[in-house]
């Protein structure tokens, strides 16, 4: 696309067309998302972390072993959200009549009230983004691991953090075990199987998100193709040489 | 380049929100995209300041229906009775339960509350361009960041308890009008977190750098 999209910005649609940034010349050269201070990377052993001097964010923790736990855990989290969202989570039993309910009865039943923006969003929040969740990294890691990593693996890692911002499964157990004890003071409350399985999933995702080191992936993913630079913009680069030795 | 220039923006460099790459616009100070994750890179978040206050005038407007209207109705062989989420509250209270009415009361309204008030008072700050407390406010950021999302419970308490409690005639429960403004206002603040871009609180800084060095923490 950059190659035709080139030919296309000697005539009119200049600004409909992607111009792509130059990058620095050195990898470890960042800024911190949190406060924009300038620096540079230390080299990080397996399991250490480094942190903004300025403001205290975590710049990068440098996962031991990133892909293979990582893939294993997303594994485990895949099966369990398959079980968890195929069995009742919850039942309860009163003067001799029964009732259950799945993670998507919940949803469901709030539609049904007509109470449709929430029953999307119990829907969404509980079942959709974390089934993208697992989804989407399955598809990462198992991409990652070839010698280079295709583009279409970047879109993925770009919209990852959505999912995992709107994937709010602890914070539906929170609110189930809540209603779970104030039934019980009405009914019988049957905890489901879908309940503890969610619990460990909880833990699995808590782990998978945790062991993944999206530094490793972007370091090696292919990038686009940046358009050849004019001599005024290797002027730029040349600049920037005597800025990275600044901080 | 000054001495001064600490941050990546007076370097006329842009860093990449999602992959973190650094790097320069082609064009002058015209915004291109990040050449590995072809993600439109700024210098700051467009007109975060703006889209943040939208977002939490919005929830601010929401977040009074979500108080007075019931999010739950109780329908009973005796009547009809409706609780709005300060009634669940009180009405959870009680020698044994009072943790639960705790969780409902945390996450319910001191949670959304809290984070209206330390968004204004961020955005406030950093339209002023406040020079002092930074780091307390970037923690402040981070903290909202982290903890907003719990503010959902109630919604999923409702959820299952109305969809548990479908015992007609002897007793139903269905969730009330308030329901929907109480999750307009969890959705409206997060909205509102992540449209507000923290380096701004540090913009007019200046060269009050702390430490020289990274700060690094060994396995």
């Amino acid at each position: 696309m950059p190659a035709e999209s080139l030919k296309l910005a000697n005539g009119l649609a200049m600004d409909e067309i992607a111009v792509y940034n130059e990058p620095v010349s050195d990898p470890k050269l960042i800024a911190c998302i949190h406060c924009d201070l300038l620096q540079r990377l230390p080299e990080l052993a397996p399991g250490a972390s480094a942190r903004c001097p300025r403001c205290n964010k975590e710049l990068w923790r440098h996962r031991e072993d990133s892909l293979n736990r990582t893939l294993a855990l997303t594994f485990g989290a895949a099966l369990l959200y398959v079980i968890a969202n195929s069995v009742p989570m919850l039942g309860l039993t009163i003067v001799g009549r029964g009732a259950s309910t799945t993670v998507f009865g919940g949803a469901q039943h709030l539609w049904e009230d007509g109470q449709y923006f929430v029953a999307a969003l119990v829907f969404f929040t509980a079942i959709v983004a974390p089934a993208l969740q697992i989804g989407m990294m399955l598809a990462i890691v198992l991409a990652a691991r070839r010698e280079r990593p295709p583009r279409w693996v970047g879109t993925l890692m770009r919209h990852h953090p959505t999912t995992r911002i709107w994937s709010m499964i602890e914070v539906m157990m929170l609110g189930v075990l809540v209603a779970l004890i104030k039934i019980a003071d009405y009914a019988t409350v049957i905890p489901g199987v879908a309940l503890f399985v969610l619990g460990a999933l909880i833990f699995v995702l808590a782990g998978m998100q945790a062991s993944f080191d999206p530094r490793e992936v972007w370091e090696r993913i292919e990038w686009a193709e940046v358009p050849p630079s004019s001599d005024a913009e290797h002027g730029m680069i040349e600049e920037h040489g005597t800025i990275e030795d600044a901080p | 380049v000054s001495q001064d220039a600490l941050t990546a923006m007076q370097h006329g460099l842009q860093s990449c929100e999602t992959c973190g790459l650094l790097s320069r616009p082609a064009r002058g100070d015209e915004d291109g995209r990040c050449p590995r994750c072809d993600k439109a890179v700024a210098f700051r978040k467009h007109q975060s300041i703006q889209h943040t206050w939208a977002y939490l005038i919005a929830a601010a407007i929401c977040y009074i229906p979500a108080n007075v209207l019931p999010v739950l109705t109780t329908t009973t062989a005796t009547g009809t009775e409706t609780d709005t989420i300060l009634q669940g509250v009180v009405l959870l209270w009680s020698p044994k339960g009072w943790p639960l009415s705790l969780i409902v009361l945390v996450a319910s309204i001191i949670i959304p509350s809290a984070k209206i008030l330390a968004l204004a008072y961020l955005l406030i700050t950093a339209q002023r361009g406040a020079v002092e407390n930074n780091e307390q406010r970037v923690r402040l950021y981070r903290m909202i960041e982290f903890i907003g999302r719990w503010s959902m419970v109630d919604v999923f308490v409702d959820t299952f308890t109305a969809a548990l409690i479908q015992l007609q005639p002897l007793m139903s429960v269905e969730p009330g009008p308030g329901l929907l403004f109480f999750a307009a206002v969890v959705v409206l603040t997060m909205l509102a977190v992540e449209s507000f871009d923290p380096r701004l609180l540090w913009d007019f800084a200046g060269g009050e750098q702390k430490a020289s060095s990274i700060e690094v923490t060994h396995a």
